[in-house]
């Protein structure tokens, strides 16, 4: 081909130059998902609950992602204030992933169990009442709006689509009983969504009122629950350095 | 601009021609920049023999680069990647033994030894300025001082749960939930009426007849209202069940020294009755270290209030 037919015609160019820089990104990312050593062996990491999974919803559609990040790096201060470093394992079945870069508000990604509920649900109303200087906005509608799961089923079907094992038949729910223990099974059964979203929902009372389920119950769930799922005392300091 | 027709025959053009006569030298690239190009690709070649590079199979080429670190007191090398850097760094970069000889410190001095040490609490205050920051400072706020109704104050000799560098150490190793039942269904509003004002008298506050507050005192003692058994007798309070002295007007649930007058304040004491309260601080034993929590409990404990 010569330069000049490439030159003098646009659309040509746009293709080959495309082609040429997704070089780029073809040669680092596909071979992610066949190394073996991508995702490390790891237990106790498992899909989110309905409740859970309800709550991510909704930190995605309030954009909370534009302001925090889950990923916590592997360098010394971050280490020291956010805790281990995440692990790939543990945003396996997130989908999207909220790993991020922008940080106007702290990384998330070990929040889960750091503050009680009455505190989550105090900050995320008014966070000017529990944190003066905070810039970050309230979210009071949370806490009044019911929380809609009459679709559930669909959303984790769908997500069941993309590679999560939320279980729709018995062989699939065996195959979760191997894999994560007959509890954690029942909770990723998608037949029993409704009755597992509302029964976490009463147990857990995360927004203080047993008698409503609210947006804010899905969300002080999901957030109760962000890196709490590897026990990382049973692995000692050099474990997870042999996964890269 | 200069003249470019003039140049035309010196050095030579691509040969293209847009809109006429606009034409492009073809000039070699300027010798630096193609040594500069041959050095990026020298640099590269480097880079994939010493570095993580290519992935091959479902593995990758590991390069000659590598890194030691120890686990449990034995060598570990391997090949050169950030996790490893990481636990190098962790364990021997300059700030880290820096930081560490201090808290070695600090792990054997006895409590007595860090509070009385100058130097020891130096390093505690600065230290905890930064943790206490990233865990506390949230409900406790920045210094201490807490949230009248939300979050107790650290910084005052009044303790729910003993101010004690033992009690303080297990508050913080184990949560506590703070936990007084309503009074909904037990008592009428005339009922709560008298125990607020007994309440209130034992704290120091004058109002209501001598009547209501003997009648007070006999709820708050007997078997009707049993606060005694979390409040002890007389209203001291008790730290094994977190129940505050109610003797002394430092309030932590309820604003009373704020309020507008005597029935204000009986209104107050009454909405706790009603309520009842729920509240938590979380455990930090698995998200701090013995040390971590050690120098905590040694700068809570300095903050004021320390027994
Ligand atoms: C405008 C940016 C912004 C947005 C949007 C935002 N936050 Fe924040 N967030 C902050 C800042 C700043 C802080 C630190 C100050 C504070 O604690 O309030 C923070 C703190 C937090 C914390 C406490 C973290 C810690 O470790 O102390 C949580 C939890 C949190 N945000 C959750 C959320 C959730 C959930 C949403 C979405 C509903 C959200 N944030 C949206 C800026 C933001
Ligand atoms: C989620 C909010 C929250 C966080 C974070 C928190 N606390 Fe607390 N803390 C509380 C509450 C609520 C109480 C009162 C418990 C009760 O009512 O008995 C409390 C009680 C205490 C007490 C006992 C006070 C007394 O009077 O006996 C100490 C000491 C204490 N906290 C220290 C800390 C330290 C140090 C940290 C940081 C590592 C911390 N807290 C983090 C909410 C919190
Ligand atoms: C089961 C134990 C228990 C019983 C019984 C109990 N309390 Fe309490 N009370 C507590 C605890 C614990 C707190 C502090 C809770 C906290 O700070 O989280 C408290 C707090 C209070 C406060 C708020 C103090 C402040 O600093 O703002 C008042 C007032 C009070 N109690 C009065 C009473 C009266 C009156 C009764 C009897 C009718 C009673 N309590 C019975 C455990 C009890």
């Amino acid at each position: 081909m010569k330069h000049e037919t490439v030159e003098t015609n646009a659309g040509l160019l746009i293709i080959l130059t495309l082609a040429v820089i997704s070089v780029g990104g073809l040669v680092e990312i596909v071979p992610l998902f066949y190394i073996n050593d991508t995702i490390e062996d790891v237990e106790g990491v498992r899909p989110y609950t309905p409740l859970e999974q309800r709550g991510r919803d909704i930190y995605v559609r309030e954009g909370c992602y534009t302001c925090h990040s889950q990923m916590i790096r592997p360098f010394r201060d971050e280490m020291l204030r956010y805790g281990h470093y995440s692990l790939a394992a543990e945003s396996q079945f997130d989908h999207p992933f909220q790993w991020g870069s922008k940080r106007t508000g702290p990384d998330l990604a070990r929040v889960g169990g750091k503050y009680s509920n009455e505190w989550q649900v105090q900050h995320l109303i008014d966070p000017r009442s529990v944190v003066p200087e905070s810039i970050m906005p309230g979210y009071p509608w949370l806490i009044e709006n019911d929380l809609k799961y009459s679709d559930i089923q669909a959303r984790l079907r769908a997500l069941r689509r993309v590679g999560v094992p939320y279980s729709l038949n018995d062989e699939e729910y065996q195959a979760n009983v191997e894999r994560f223990g007959e509890e954690t099974a029942r909770w990723l059964d998608i037949n029993r969504a409704e009755e597992n979203l509302v029964a976490q929902a009463r147990a857990g009372n995360y927004d203080g009122n047993p008698s409503r389920i609210t947006e804010m119950d899905a969300l002080v769930a999901y957030l109760q629950v962000l890196g709490t799922m590897v026990d990382f005392t049973q692995y000692d300091d050099g474990y997870f350095v042999q996964f890269r | 601009m200069s003249k470019p027709t003039e140049k035309k025959g010196a050095v030579q053009t691509t040969g293209h021609a847009w809109d006429g006569d606009l034409q492009e030298y073809n000039n070699p690239l300027p010798r630096w920049w193609l040594w500069g190009f041959y050095a990026t690709v020298v640099f590269a070649v480097v880079y994939w023999l010493m570095y993580p590079a290519w992935p091959v199979g479902n593995t990758f080429t590991k390069g000659f680069n590598t890194i030691t670190f120890e686990v449990d007191g034995e060598e570990r090398t391997t090949h050169w990647n950030t996790r490893a850097l990481l636990v190098r760094d962790m364990q021997s970069s300059p700030s880290a033994v820096r930081q560490r000889e201090f808290l070695e410190q600090i792990a054997a001095a006895s409590y007595e030894e860090i509070l009385t040490d100058a130097d020891k609490l130096a390093f505690v205050r600065s230290y905890a300025h930064g943790i206490y920051g990233d865990f506390c400072a949230a409900c406790h706020q920045v210094g201490g001082a807490g949230i009248v109704g939300l979050y107790p104050n650290l910084a005052n000799d009044d303790w729910l749960w003993g101010g004690t560098v033992e009690r303080i150490e297990e508050t913080l190793i184990q949560g506590r939930l703070g936990y007084m039942p309503s009074y909904r269904e037990t008592l009428n509003a005339d009922q709560m009426t008298d125990v607020a004002v007994y309440v209130l008298s034992i704290a120091g506050y004058e109002g209501g007849d001598a009547d209501a507050i003997g009648r007070g005192d006999r709820i708050f003692h007997g078997a009707e209202g049993g606060c005694f058994q979390c409040h002890n007798v007389g209203g001291v309070g008790r730290t094994s069940q977190g129940a505050p002295n109610l003797t002394n007007n430092i309030w932590q649930i309820i604003d009373v020294p704020n309020a507008a007058d005597h029935d204000a304040r009986v209104e107050l004491v009454k909405s706790v009755l009603r309520n009842g309260i729920q509240r938590q601080m979380p455990a930090f034993a698995d998200r701090l270290s013995p040390i971590e929590i050690k120098v905590l409990t040694a700068y809570v404990h300095q903050l004021g209030g320390g027994q």
